[in-house]
């Protein structure tokens, strides 16, 4: 679970271009969307993807995504419950 | 009809009224602008995830704009042009959709794919709700972008007009940048 943490700290990096950020900035329960990352609508957009193509996981209803997309914490727990791939 | 501030940016170097402000000497184009916007100290949270031409249209408009005291209040129209379109971005896009069986386009990119996009930045940054156009023309004609501004000015459609050529497609970018008025802001 920690070396996914990582990584998806690493991918939210890359893929959300966090300019200027390391994954030791971002703590496992900040919160991803509002006074956290202040992520935003097109990032969420981002993110669903990200879990299809790297995780093999389709997030069907985007309000499932307010749950999911919490913190990295929420993310890596979801991905380990319903990743194929 | 007078040219109040001007804004060059082209083969790593940036001038402002005439002068040299900023020199790279890279050839890449977007780790010469994000140094640009970091010297200049633009502040736009959104910065970094715009594409090329979205940033080059941001710093050229930033630099003048910030010399303008409230330009939200001023009614400054925006006309802008260039004669790749987004090509650049459009190229990212097409990589992403060109395999069937690995299809995921980026909403980050796919956002990008219409030039006015950057007019669009422009005006959130800066608050503008005025008249907008972005042309796509063969090469850069200023004859013509101010023939537009002078219409706008003249029949009160704007006080003020920021006419721009913001032009990227791989490793050529050029941006020339005026705020043009019937007087001084």
């Amino acid at each position: 679970m920690e070396e996914l943490k990582i990584e998806l700290k690493n991918k939210l990096i890359t893929a959300l271009n966090l300019e200027g950020m390391t994954a030791d900035d971002i703590n496992d329960s900040d919160p991803l969307f509002g006074d956290g990352l202040g992520l935003d609508s097109i990032d969420a957009l981002e993110l669903i993807v990200m879990m299809d193509r790297d995780y093999g996981i389709k997030i069907i209803d985007p309000k499932d995504g307010k749950t999911i997309f919490l913190s990295i914490e929420t993310m890596a727990a979801y991905i380990e419950e319903h990743r194929n791939k | 009809m007078q040219i109040t501030h001007s804004c060059e940016i082209a083969k790593g170097i940036v001038l402002f009224n005439g002068e040299q402000v900023n020199e790279y000497t890279g050839q890449d184009f977007v780790a010469f602008i994000n140094e640009v916007y970091r010297a200049q100290k633009l502040n736009y949270p959104k910065f970094f995830k715009m594409d090329g031409l979205s940033k080059l249209a941001l710093v050229g408009a930033s630099m003048i704009l910030d010399q303008i005291d409230a330009p939200s209040d001023k009614d400054i129209a925006l006309v802008f042009a260039n004669s790749s379109s987004c090509i650049d971005i459009d190229r990212v896009h097409q990589k992403t959709i060109a395999d069937p069986s690995n299809f995921y386009p980026s909403p980050a990119n796919f956002v990008y794919t219409l030039p006015n996009i950057a007019i669009g930045e422009v005006s959130i940054k800066y608050q503008l709700k005025s008249e907008s156009a972005f042309f796509v023309c063969e090469r850069y004609d200023q004859n013509f972008l101010m023939r537009y501004a002078r219409t706008l000015l003249n029949q009160k459609q704007a006080k003020f007009v920021l006419v721009a050529w913001v032009e990227v497609n791989k490793l050529n970018y050029e941006g020339k940048f005026f705020l043009v008025s019937q007087s001084k802001p």
